[in-house]
């Protein structure tokens, strides 16, 4: 199944300039607002198009009603069409019912509602009722030209745009030149009688083709020719039609339907047709189609061939059937048992009925906790199986998860009745993200995929002191404690609670996981501290496998711990044969050190001191998005947007990808986010590895680390001061940004359980952040120091095609974390809104924070191993104890 | 020169000054329930129905009008929020409504005049439709999420009543006030189309800018447009500080006049509004700063003194142009739809 807009996006002229932005010259960002170019309109809630709602609306069940709208909006419809045109309906009072009753849904009410029907009196009475600003479908001149102005002219009194069909009043237009003249005339009449030509939009009829009528061949052709031409005609005016007439004659083929209404919307999109009425479920991508088939429809949409409707019905026949048993299992999976239907809902992550089931399940069941341990555990075992074997990924295991803590969550307050205790599944398993940390994906991530196969997670959330993680785990009866950390500092924090737990003589297992954290420093750092066996975890994938290793009581256990143990023994000996000889004396680097070509160096900011942008627009951050470590961050590896075609992982990349988009326009419509950023520009010099900034009256002293790793002859040991001139004028930039507001939404997830859409939003707001990061840098490149004249592509932004650097304390070319304090210092103090941990990771943690290098020359390093002597002399140069500098720069030390 | 010419020209010229709230004015006037009532046989209690004292107590009204003229008003809002059917129900003193609202509008109308008089500067009356206290787009009962208490034809027709008054007495424009329903001003807008010129002003529920219906300040605008407002705007909701964000976004959207009316700032433990005069002025002169408005004045909590700290900030200070009106389709749901 594929989306409208996938379909579309094959279309090239209905991708163009969805988004643009434009610099003003005091630089505040002033975005276009993001403009549809082709709207798919949804067409299940309409009783002449949808056996289902005409049946829940013919029983009177709104609320099943209400939840086909829902589902239209969910995907993916812009705009719902509203149709209660049956001749055993009351019709008015069902539109205005329905109506009513979405208006109290804001998921769907946040779309506008096409009122659609043939009766006047039933279109007024859904005018009555919608208060955004609505499209009637539709009025024509079918009964001439008065009755046609009278109710363009209420249309416009209630504030809602009309469709016009191609209909007079000797019927209706099926060649290209009656579209165009009916349409035209419509127009004339409309604009010259004050109705906004923006608010017209023209059905020229899409008809059925491949009738076998010789006269029907032309009508999918006569409709793209009629839509250019009234395009041009009809200024301002729009061209919407209803997809599901033109494959009327394959009616029971879906696969050929779907390939010929997507082969139609090929065409006709170029040529001006800019909404339809459409299923987006029923669409395919336009390449995806078998080229065979893919042929015979164009032949008949194109009416190419004189055999051409022969050949598709004979091709049909071939086609009929292939996705039948897929769709016939989705509708039927509703009659399974109780038990089925519940691995159902958790295999394909479904929500609608899961209360409902739990409950069914339950009422059946001897005891509450019985459910859980039966069809609920037993449809995750399913999910963990899939998984583990690579045919499910984890943004799908998330979901899958946020299902069964919804059934969880209804049988909760049942197993509390009971006082069930020890019920703890597979194990127990503690989890924090330590002291002075707030990084919490991976942790969640993991935590999830944990209580998917059956562990019981205690989530101590994050900045968890140890005091708090040992008492935790020993009030549960932990099986084992799982750390996570983002941050290099968080690296000894870990070390603290190892050395603490071994303190309190405790053995539980210690799992160590995090971005930060490695194979390496476990073994050397983490494991000496700690008896019991400590294990490096790299990502969710292995954690079940380690887990449940842990609580196992065969020879599995044993040998996990023991070989992990000999494994990590087996490093640090390695390791400690390694001394510092490979290393240059720090004052042999800096003889080395690079030289920058002071010819080149950058000119005065055009605007320097601080520049702070209150809010930045959503929209333009979105389109700017580096989609690549949004996948990485779901542990989907690959190359946005080649990710998306993957053999592997493609199908799970586009359903995030659908799910990440459709958070992203709530989150820019209902300004879910509040981006800030500050920059500043400020004049400085070097001194020896330190830069001294002026900012203020006195100049603040930057040290920055230099490389020691023996270089060949020829390769400089770098350093970032080594950008800045020693003498004369130079500059330097500082910057912090941060995505503020999320906290109030991911309460709300976290309420709902709902997992998927938490890690969804703080992975959303880690790429907004580094997407405003990087606008900010553009920014100032081209306007604020103004140093470059850019025309770069986004790819090639991502792709770092500029001059000039911004490397952030805490990462490689700079990466003490505890430079942060004195940045913060230099922006004003709080700059962007952002605050500092005691371990300097910033909050809320989508942030970035960096320096501005301008020289053509800076680039990106990685500092490396440092040695003793310049530990020594940077403590100095801090003015710092050696064991502090020790502790800010052990990840480097090691 | 029409009325609506008459202000667009004045606009043109310079940043116009609306009046403040009557409620603070009248609250300080701690009133008697008999004061409220007069020599009208009603027969519940009045207390509150400030609506009433423009039959009642004309003089008090004429007062607190003046004031606000002499404080530098350009535009003078009718003592009518609650003048209408639905509203009056609550006092039992529906029948009253077609009288209240000719008061209501000629004392406005008289006090516009007498200074016009005094120095040629034409002031403005705008005849107030309030929000009624019922709502066309959400139900009042949880279980039933489609009932209405009322009805689009119903609130359209006590809203032309009310305007139809408001204009016999005087009125120059009829002001769609503290719009918390945008289907309730759809029925307003029905209802004074053919009537006036039409102000809008909707108010803001929440700081993340939508109103009671849930509409954004877009989807709002989209939704209203084919009023041709005059003036299109936001009032009460909360202080000046917290409006400027939604008043940016709709001063860049909307190709009509901007007019905005805060309250005193946010209230207090004691839901009474303390923000200074001066400190209101100083978030006004922001908006002017950024070129958000073209006509400002107070809502909730705002006296003469704020109103004259406000003419004096905006005095002298340049004209804001109204934004260009881009020719795109705009529907609108809960949220604004654009098409390319």
């Amino acid at each position: 199944m594929s989306t409208a807009s996938e379909a579309i996006a094959l279309v090239p002229s209905a991708t163009e300039g969805r988004v643009s932005t434009s610099l003003e010259t005091d630089g505040q960002l002033e975005p276009v607002s993001a403009a549809t170019s082709f709207v798919n309109i949804g067409e299940r809630t309409n009783v002449t198009g949808s056996a289902r709602f005409k049946k829940l609306v013919l029983a009177g069940d709104y609320d099943a009603a209400v939840e086909v709208a829902r589902q239209q909006v969910e995907n993916g419809a812009q705009i719902i069409d509203v149709n209660m045109d049956e001749a055993l309906l009351d019709s008015e009072l069902a539109m205005t019912t329905f109506l009513k009753r979405i208006a109290a849904e804001p998921d769907i009410a946040r779309v506008p509602v096409m009122i659609d029907s043939s009766k006047w009196s039933v279109i007024e009475a859904g005018l009555k009722c919608v208060s955004g600003k609505p499209i009637v479908n539709s009025i024509s001149l079918k009964e001439g030209e008065e009755p046609f102005l009278d109710q363009a002219r209420r249309v416009r009194a209630y504030g809602a745009a009309v469709v016009v069909m191609a209909f007079d009043e000797t019927g209706q237009a099926d060649t290209a030149q009656r579209k165009v003249e009916i349409c035209e005339r419509a127009y004339q009449l409309l604009t010259g009688n004050g109705f906004a030509a923006e608010d017209i939009i023209f059905d020229p009829n899409v008809f059925a083709v491949a009738t076998g009528i010789d006269e029907h061949r032309r009508y999918a052709l006569d409709f793209i020719e009629a839509a250019r031409e009234i395009r041009t005609r009809c200024p301002g005016a729009h061209i919407s039609g209803g997809l599901s007439n033109l494959s009327f004659s394959f009616r029971g083929n879906e696969p050929v339907r779907r390939a010929m209404h997507s082969v139609f919307l090929f065409h006709a999109i170029p040529a001006g047709l800019d909404m339809a009425i459409v299923n987006a479920g029923q669409l395919d991508v336009y390449d995806a189609i078998d080229p065979e088939l893919r042929d015979a429809c164009e032949d008949v949409v194109l009416d190419r061939r004189e055999d051409a409707t022969e050949r598709l019905i004979e091709l049909a026949e071939r086609f009929k059937g292939t996705d039948a048993a897929a769709e016939k299992q989705a509708a039927e999976w509703r009659s399974l048992p109780v038990s089925e239907r519940l691995s159902y809902a958790l295999v394909k992550g479904i929500d609608a009925h899961i209360v409902e089931d739990t409950e069914e399940a339950r009422q059946s069941a001897s005891r509450p906790i019985a459910v859980i341990e039966g069809p609920l555990m037993d449809g995750m075992n399913i999910v963990g199986d899939l998984f583990g074997a690579g045919k499910m990924f984890l943004p799908q295991v998330v979901k899958s998860a946020r299902v069964m803590k919804k059934g969880v969550a209804h049988l909760l307050p049942f197993i509390e009745l009971e006082k069930d205790e020890g019920a703890k599944g597979k194990g127990r398993i503690v989890m924090a993200t330590v002291k002075g940390d707030v990084h919490d994906i991976g942790k969640n991530i993991v935590g999830v995929v944990l209580q998917c196969n059956g562990y019981e997670v205690v989530d101590l959330g994050v900045m968890t002191p140890w005091t708090k993680i040992l008492e935790a785990a020993n009030e549960n009866g932990a099986d084992m404690i799982g750390l996570s950390g983002l941050i290099t500092p968080s690296l000894d924090e870990m070390v603290t609670v190892a050395s603490e737990m071994e303190r309190a003589g405790m053995n539980m297992p210690l799992l160590i996981g995090g971005a930060t954290t490695s194979r390496a420093h476990t073994a050397l750092r983490i494991a000496p501290a700690y008896s019991g066996p400590v294990i490096h975890v790299l990502d969710a994938s292995r954690a079940v496998g380690v887990a449940s290793a842990l609580v196992s009581d065969g020879p599995q256990k044993a040998e996990l711990i023991d070989g992990t143990a000999r494994d990590y023994h087996a490093l640090r000996e390695s390791r400690a044969g390694r001394g510092d000889h490979e290393l240059a004396t720090i004052d042999q680097a800096r003889a080395n050190r690079f030289r920058a070509d002071p010819d080149k160096r950058p000119p005065a900011p055009a605007r320097p001191g601080l520049h702070k942008f209150g809010e930045w627009p959503l929209r333009d951050l979105r389109a700017h998005i580096d989609w690549t470590p949004f996948f990485r961050a779901w542990e989907l590896h690959g190359t946005y947007p080649a990710i998306l075609d993957d053999p592997v992982v493609g199908e799970s990349a586009r359903s995030l990808h659908a799910d990440a988009e459709a958070m992203l326009d709530r989150i820019v419509a209902e300004h879910w986010l509040r981006p800030v950023g500050v920059v500043g520009l400020w004049r400085c010099w070097r001194e020896g590895d330190d830069v001294l900034v002026l900012a203020g009256n006195e100049p603040v002293r930057l040290p920055f680390l230099r490389q020691q790793v023996k270089k060949r002859e020829g390769r400089p040991n770098m350093c970032l001061a080594d950008f800045i001139a020693e003498e004369g004028e130079d500059w330097i930039g500082g910057f912090a940004v941060g995505i503020h507001g999320s906290e109030p939404h991911l309460e709300r997830f976290r309420q709902a359980n709902d997992d998927y859409s938490d890690i969804m939003l703080k992975a959303l707001a880690d790429r907004l952040a580094e997407a405003l990061a990087e606008r900010l840098h553009h920014h100032v490149r081209t306007s604020a120091w103004g140093y470059a004249d850019e025309h770069l592509s986004n790819q090639e932004l991502i792709r770092e095609r500029y001059a000039g650097i911004r490397p952030a304390p805490g990462y490689p070319a700079s990466p003490d974390h505890s430079l942060k304090p004195m940045l913060f210092e230099l922006l004003g103090g709080e700059p962007a809104g952002l605050s500092l941990t005691e371990s300097f990771a910033m909050l809320p943690t989508a942030a970035v924070s960096g320096f501005y290098f301008a020289h053509p020359d800076s680039a990106y390093f990685g500092v490396a191993k440092i040695g003793k002597d310049q530990l020594a002399d940077y403590a100095q140069r801090r003015n710092v104890d050696l064991e502090t500098a020790t502790r800010w720069l052990r990840p480097n030390l090691d | 020169m029409t009325a609506a010419a008459l202000l667009q020209a004045a606009a043109a010229e310079r940043i116009l000054v609306k009046d403040g709230a009557f409620g603070t004015a009248i609250q300080q006037a701690c009133l008697t329930e008999n004061c409220y009532r007069g020599d009208y046989a009603l027969s519940k209690d009045q207390k509150g129905n400030n609506d009433l004292l423009c039959l009642s107590k004309p003089q008090l009204i004429e007062e607190i009008c003046a004031g606000y003229a002499t404080a530098g008003a350009d535009v003078l809002g009718t003592n009518s929020f609650n003048a209408n059917r639905i509203s009056q129900a609550d006092y039992g003193a529906e029948h009253l409504v077609p009288e209240m609202n000719r008061a209501a509008a000629r004392i406005a109308r008289d006090v516009a005049n007498r200074f016009e008089a005094e120095d040629g500067r034409r002031r403005f009356v705008a005849g107030a439709l309030g929000p009624t206290n019922k709502t066309l787009s959400l139900s009042p009962d949880v279980n039933d999420p489609g009932f209405r208490e009322v009805d689009f034809d119903f609130v359209c027709d006590v809203y032309r009543e009310q305007a139809q008054a408001l204009l016999e007495g005087g009125a120059d424009f009829i002001l769609i006030e503290t719009v918390f329903d945008t289907l309730n001003c759809k029925a307003a807008i029905m209802a004074a189309l053919d009537l006036a010129p039409i102000m809008i002003s909707m108010t803001l529920t929440d700081l993340s800018g939508r109103n009671l219906s849930g509409h954004t300040v877009e989807a709002f605008w989209a939704s209203v447009r084919h009023a041709k407002p005059l003036t299109i705007g936001l009032n009460c909701s909360f202080g000046a500080a917290q409006l400027r964000p939604h008043l940016s976004a709709l001063s860049q959207t909307a190709d009509t006049l901007i007019m905005a009316y805060p309250n005193a700032g946010l209230p207090n433990d004691l839901g009474a509004y303390d923000e200074a005069a001066e400190e209101t002025a100083a978030q006004v002169a922001e908006w002017v700063e950024e070129g958000l408005i073209n006509i400002v004045g107070g809502c909730c909590g705002t006296t003469p003194a704020h109103i004259a700290a406000i003419a004096g900030t905006v005095a002298g200070k340049p004209a804001r142009s109204v934004a260009q009106a881009p020719s795109r389709t705009v529907l609108a749901g809960l949220e604004p739809m654009v098409l390319a």
